[in-house]
């Protein structure tokens, strides 16, 4: 089910300008890993990175290895959209397909995957809509499409396609910063939950939710605009917000920049 | 550049001038210029709709004949008998199979552009579909009548000999390709470019994210653009079809080109004959006394009446859009 990844000497090019630099670090199976950082360092970079989706956009590159278990993501041979079907993902902003329906945008990437019964459908739809804690709002409306959803429902419906698959890992890029709080507590809520099944990487802007979700915490930072982000630190996430060895991450975290 | 700044200061009007503002007399000459071209539009429009009706009226009162269904057209003889049924026939068969053709290669030419050709290609290629709007329609006729029909024997022929039982292509008559079938397919190279332009155009629009959801799921390039794209751009494609089909259904010199007229309503498309609504009144409008002219213009009326319900709907197709484009913001 959850897969351990371990990145080692990663570093990812837009074009000819390098965004993050030499990155390596290990994220254990069934855990909470936080990415923080100041803007443009490179944690929604190396975010992307963990899934290939960073070399979708134009002129993306990547160096180094991504090792999920035991099998490089970057080995020869390897396809990216067997990957992604592995590595799943919810963005920034919710993305459900605005043509189609609830029950629609759930089934897209099983119907993708293969050839299902209307049954089976049925049901990884209901038991992903009801992991996602969303199938009591929306099971009468089935039919119905999923762009009518509020914000925060149509994000939970965007983790509820993305776990219908069953990947290994879950990767969110700031799930919660268009979201107001209250579907922000109820996506935290969530996360705690998945992180039973799932490996969780999530990006956040918000410290307080890094401290409040995350077992580990990674701290990103550029020395200066056009340099590349680099991870600075990564521990448990209650060393960091207490006791955190660099320098750096005890001025961002306190508010000192950033 | 610091030492010239305070010149520039210097030199520069005051703000505050004691006469009239030159700002407001240019407002207003502004405000006039685009009211009145407006209304000049709209003076226009009517002044076209109600020459139309007044002269199509006068041929309608005198017809004879019955001027939907009568399978003739001898305006000029007395009494005067005609009808616009081979017309319509010849318009909307012509347009149909234009469309056909043009639709589906226009959004392969789209897709291409938008999502699958490398950058260096996609521009070149876009710009060459764009220049093809360029040509006059009386080169495409040229070009039909001398290169095109002949060339189409050979496809005539296998389609007959294999889908003749379908009747559409059964081939009754002997003779070069000058055809609705014909017809249709020059009229597909030529709304070709307003199809993929607008089609482009709708499948750049597609928001990133859109692509990436599908793309995050596992979702191959094809994938993405059934998820994705193609659901977008449905309407847009639809009312760049639409746009197509105006022109389509109004084109007039390269049909009259390539078309060998007759007054016949004929099914099986291969043959040579039919008409259409803007080939009839070319054909005929120079030879036609002041009588055949009104039943030409009414003819012209009905073709005015199909483009504007046509260009309606496509209206009432991109009005539509509005609920799906914004997606989720």
């Amino acid at each position: 089910m959850a897969k351990r990844i371990d990145v080692s000497g990663l570093s990812a090019f837009y074009g000819t300008h390098k965004a993050i630099d030499d990155i390596s670090m290990t994220v254990e199976p069934r855990s909470v890993t936080a990415f923080i950082g100041p803007s443009g360092c490179g944690k929604s970079t190396f975010l992307r990175t963990l899934n290939r989706m960073h070399e979708v956009t134009p002129g993306g590159r990547v160096e180094g290895k991504v090792l999920l278990d035991d099998e490089n993501l970057y080995g020869t041979g390897v396809d990216p959209v067997a990957v992604r079907r592995t590595v799943g993902m919810v963005f920034q902003r919710p993305n459900p397909f605005p043509t189609m329906s609830i029950f629609d945008n759930v089934a897209a990437g099983l119907r993708l995957n293969g050839r299902y019964k209307k049954s089976e459908l049925t049901e990884i739809v209901e038991k992903s809509l009801q992991g996602a804690n969303l199938w009591n709002e929306v099971k009468d409306r089935l039919n119905k499409p999923g762009s009518g959803l509020s914000g925060g429902q149509q994000q939970r419906l965007c983790i509820a396609r993305a776990i219908a698959v069953e990947p290994q890992v879950l990767l969110m890029d700031e799930p919660c910063s268009a979201l107001d709080p209250i579907s922000t507590l109820a996506i935290e809520d969530l996360i705690g939950e998945l992180k039973e099944r799932f490996t969780i990487v999530i990006v956040t802007h918000n410290m307080q939710q890094a401290a409040r979700v995350s077992d580990r915490t990674a701290f990103f930072n550029l020395a200066a605009v056009g340099q590349p982000g680099k991870l600075i630190e990564i521990d448990d996430t209650d060393r960091i917000f207490s006791n955190p060895s660099v320098q750096a991450t005890e001025d961002y975290i306190s508010g000192r920049f950033g | 550049m610091a030492s010239t700044t305070p010149t520039q200061i210097d030199q520069a009007p005051p703000v505050t001038s004691s006469g009239r503002s030159t700002g407001r007399a240019g407002d207003k000459i502004f405000a006039g210029l685009s009211k009145g071209s407006g209304i000049l539009l709209l003076v226009i429009m009517a002044s076209i709709a109600g020459f139309l009706t007044y002269r199509a009226s006068i041929a309608l009162s005198k017809n004879e004949g019955n001027f939907l269904t009568t399978f003739d057209w001898n305006a000029s003889a007395n009494p005067p008998v005609f009808g616009i049924a081979v017309l319509l026939f010849g318009t909307v068969v012509s347009s149909i199979i234009a469309m056909a053709i043009a639709v589906p290669i226009a959004v392969g030419i789209a897709l291409f552009i938008s999502h699958y050709a490398p950058r260096k290609l996609a521009a070149p290629i876009a710009y060459v579909v764009d220049l093809l709007a360029a040509v006059p329609s009386i080169i495409y006729g040229i070009w039909g009548a001398l290169f095109l029909v002949p060339q189409l024997n050979g496809l005539n022929l296998w389609l007959d000999e294999y889908l003749g039982w379908t009747y559409v292509f059964d081939k009754t008559q002997v003779g070069v390709a000058r055809s609705l079938f014909t017809v249709g397919i020059l009229l597909a190279i030529m709304i070709l470019p307003i199809v993929t332009s607008v089609s482009r155009e709708v499948f750049l629009q597609v928001p990133r994210m859109n692509e990436e959801a599908a793309l995050a799921l596992g979702a191959t390039r094809w994938e993405v653009i059934r998820m994705s794209v193609l659901p977008f751009g449905r309407s847009g494609v639809i009312s760049a079809s639409m746009l197509g089909l105006g022109r389509a259904l109004g084109e007039t010199m390269a049909v009259a080109t390539v078309l060998s007229p007759s007054f016949l309503i004929n099914g099986h498309i291969l043959d040579p004959g039919g008409g259409t609504f803007a080939q009839n009144i070319a054909a005929k409008f120079d030879e036609a006394n002041e009588f055949g002219r009104d039943a030409l213009i009414a003819s012209g009326l009905v073709l005015f009446l199909l483009t504007l319900l046509v260009n309606g709907a496509a209206r009432l197709i991109i009005a539509r859009r509005k609920d799906f484009s914004g997606a989720n913001a």
